[in-house]
């Protein structure tokens, strides 16, 4: 599969000559695949999840989409690429849900895609479930009810990479499953996805790569049964675990050892 | 899914609702401006006022009073005051939903957080040193800087992660309108009497004395601040989602961030140089008309300029004509009905947020 989105050699130092909080990391985030970003907390996801979407600029290292410097890109040309979740998603007024959506499509704003904006919003609402709340205002959802109009904007916005944040913090068993399922999906039609994942038995259960995080390093990466061994998962949580498969559908689970 | 499911929605609901509030504001506008143009000590019937109006514009009603002093009470007295009241308050309003806009919070407005008394403080300066480098625009000028430092200053101190906290952005807006209020004050104690009059005329706000000449200044610097407001408001919207995703989202945060306090410091010290602090129209007018018509900011520039301007001219219509005789300072009946509203907002807030995030 070919890579889209590759961070090579970064590290992130908040204060020149200080600590480095993420250290000659390393990821490729190919077409097709789910690539969950695992680690301990503190580990370096969420720095290494930001210097991909463009928000923090590394002390050293290269990050290109597509083979062009990240940096290089314009703003406006990059949303039109890449879509980016947050886990932050507050809304500071009350716009309707429809209209959060559809603030997705701002990048294709004059453009001849700007036509496909209505089918778009409508097939995202749709996707996320959210297409009952269109009329009302965001500011009185639940997080839930939140966390899933914003994963809604970002599949308006159209694009074929995306970063999500922990998609599935706010959300209850049935929307977590909904949205892993959602993002597996958009890997099979092609697109490159990258997700910050706390589940470990879901990282399993839907990436096609895992990348794992210790202290501001890649511990490893590859195939999500490699990376994720009780052996790698005690080293670098602190905490034994049992890996094993589902009696049924033999994927594999993580349960802590108690 | 069909494209039905999302045209049923208030997006699309709101588009008659918004033409019906720019309708009825403009027109309310007009008949206001009517009113006020007769109404005061020396009383001209609306015909007259409408006669007197289309002849200076060289259409003959016949409607206009033959040789009486009605045309020049109207047009050379009260006509450029009341054209700086709408045009001021069309400045106040659009500046406060900028604001509110960037702070990412529906209580900024350019009296609260202290760009109006940064602007003012500037002005007094230019007066109280007599100085005049450049010209008639030095007022201004100078009102511009103060208002610009001010709200550069309550920007980058009261925000965090993309932000501002309600009780920080308050606090900063007393801490600057404190530093504004000493710089006032150390002026006036400069000053001759002539300046110190004129200073206290800033800190009421008023637009008594206004002239032609005051109008030709403001209204453009109005017009380019409104023109710009109108430019960004789609990106403005993007920002209610926070500043990472507007980025996310292709705006350049930081070009928009400085375009939109350059042009709330412009839009303020057009209106503070020539009507002196006018508090909370920033604050009402956004508040009322983003629960009427919804928070998309590109309607909400246009009906707010209409509003602003509206709230103005009745304001000044009281002022002028509550006490006989008299002309009370506007800002004293604006802060009167500001003042109740921003504590009701601020309940409001507390409770809806339980406590004061």
């Amino acid at each position: 599969m070919t890579a889209r989105l590759v961070a090579t050699g970064v590290t992130v130092r908040p204060e020149p000559g200080g600590p480095a909080i993420l250290q000659d990391a390393s990821i490729q985030v190919r077409a097709g695949e789910v690539h969950a970003l695992i680690g301990p907390n503190g580990a370096g996801k969420s720095t290494l999840f930001a210097v991909l979407a463009g928000d923090v600029v590394p002390e050293s290292g290269t990050i290109t989409l597509d083979g062009a410097a990240l940096r290089g890109i314009p703003p406006r040309e990059l949303a039109r690429r890449r879509a980016v979740l947050l886990q932050q998603n507050a809304v500071s007024f009350p716009f309707t849900v429809e209209q959060v959506v559809r603030m997705g499509r701002a990048p294709w704003a004059r453009t001849p895609a700007e036509d496909d904006d209505d089918a778009a919003v409508a097939a995202a609402m749709a996707a996320t479930e959210v297409t009952p709340l269109a009329a009302r205002s965001v500011s009185f959802l639940s997080g839930g009810e939140r966390a899933r109009v914003a994963l809604a904007r970002v599949l308006a916005q159209g694009v074929d990479v995306l970063l999500l944040d922990e998609p599935t913090a706010a959300l209850d068993l049935k929307h977590q499953e909904d949205v892993l399922r959602l993002a597996r999906d958009r890997a099979r039609e092609g697109a490159a996805v990258a997700i910050v994942l706390h589940d470990l038995g879901a990282a399993l259960a839907y990436a096609d790569t895992a990348t794992l995080l210790s202290r501001g390093r890649v511990v490893a990466s590859g195939a999500p049964s490699d990376v994720l061994t009780p052996a790698s998962i005690e080293e670098v949580y602190g905490q034994a675990v049992d890996v094993f498969p589902h009696p049924v559908t033999g994927v594999p689970l993580v349960v802590p050892r108690r | 899914m069909t494209g039905e499911v999302v045209t049923r929605t208030p997006t699309t609901h709101r588009g008659p609702r918004f033409a019906l509030v720019t309708v009825a504001l403009a027109v309310a506008l007009v008949v206001a401006c009517i009113a006020s143009l007769g109404l005061g000590q020396y009383s001209v019937s609306p015909t007259e006022v409408v006669g007197i109006l289309l002849r200076a514009l060289g259409v003959e009603t016949g409607w206009a009073p033959d040789a009486s002093p009605a045309a020049g009470v109207v047009t050379g007295i009260r006509l450029p005051r009341i054209l700086l009241g709408v045009v001021v308050g069309a400045a106040l309003a659009v500046s406060g939903l900028l604001m509110q806009a960037i702070f990412g919070n529906p209580l900024a407005d350019a009296g609260v957080v202290g760009v109006s008394s940064g602007a003012a403080l500037g002005a007094a300066a230019s007066l109280t040193f007599g100085l005049s480098t450049f010209g008639m625009w030095t007022t201004p000028a100078f009102a511009f800087v103060g208002g610009l430092i001010a709200v550069f200053s309550v920007y980058f101190i009261s925000r965090s992660g993309g932000r501002t906290e309600v009780v920080t952005l308050l606090l900063t807006g007393i801490a600057i309108n404190a530093i504004g209020g000493a710089g006032l004050a150390f002026f006036t104690f400069l000053g001759t009497n002539a300046t110190r009059e004129q200073i206290v005329f800033w800190q009421l706000g008023s637009l008594n004395g206004a002239l032609w000449p005051s109008l030709g200044l403001v209204a453009p610097l109005v017009a380019i601040g409104i023109v710009v407001a109108l430019v960004v408001a789609r990106s403005l919207d993007l920002f209610a989602l926070g500043e990472r995703t507007a980025r996310h989202l292709g705006v350049r945060v930081e070009r928009l961030r400085i375009v939109v306090i350059v042009t709330v410091a412009l839009l303020v010290c057009a209106a503070v140089a020539f009507a002196g602090i006018i508090a909370f129209v920033g604050l009402v007018i956004p508040h009322l008309l983003r629960m009427t018509i919804g928070p998309a900011h590109l309607p909400l520039v246009i009906s707010s300029a209409l509003g602003g301007a509206l709230l103005i001219a009745l304001a000044d219509l009281i002022a002028r004509t509550a006490v006989p005789l008299a002309d009370m300072p506007i800002g004293m009946i604006t802060s009167l009905v500001g003042g109740p509203f921003f504590l009701w907002l601020l309940v409001r807030t507390r409770r809806r947020s339980g406590g004061w995030a």
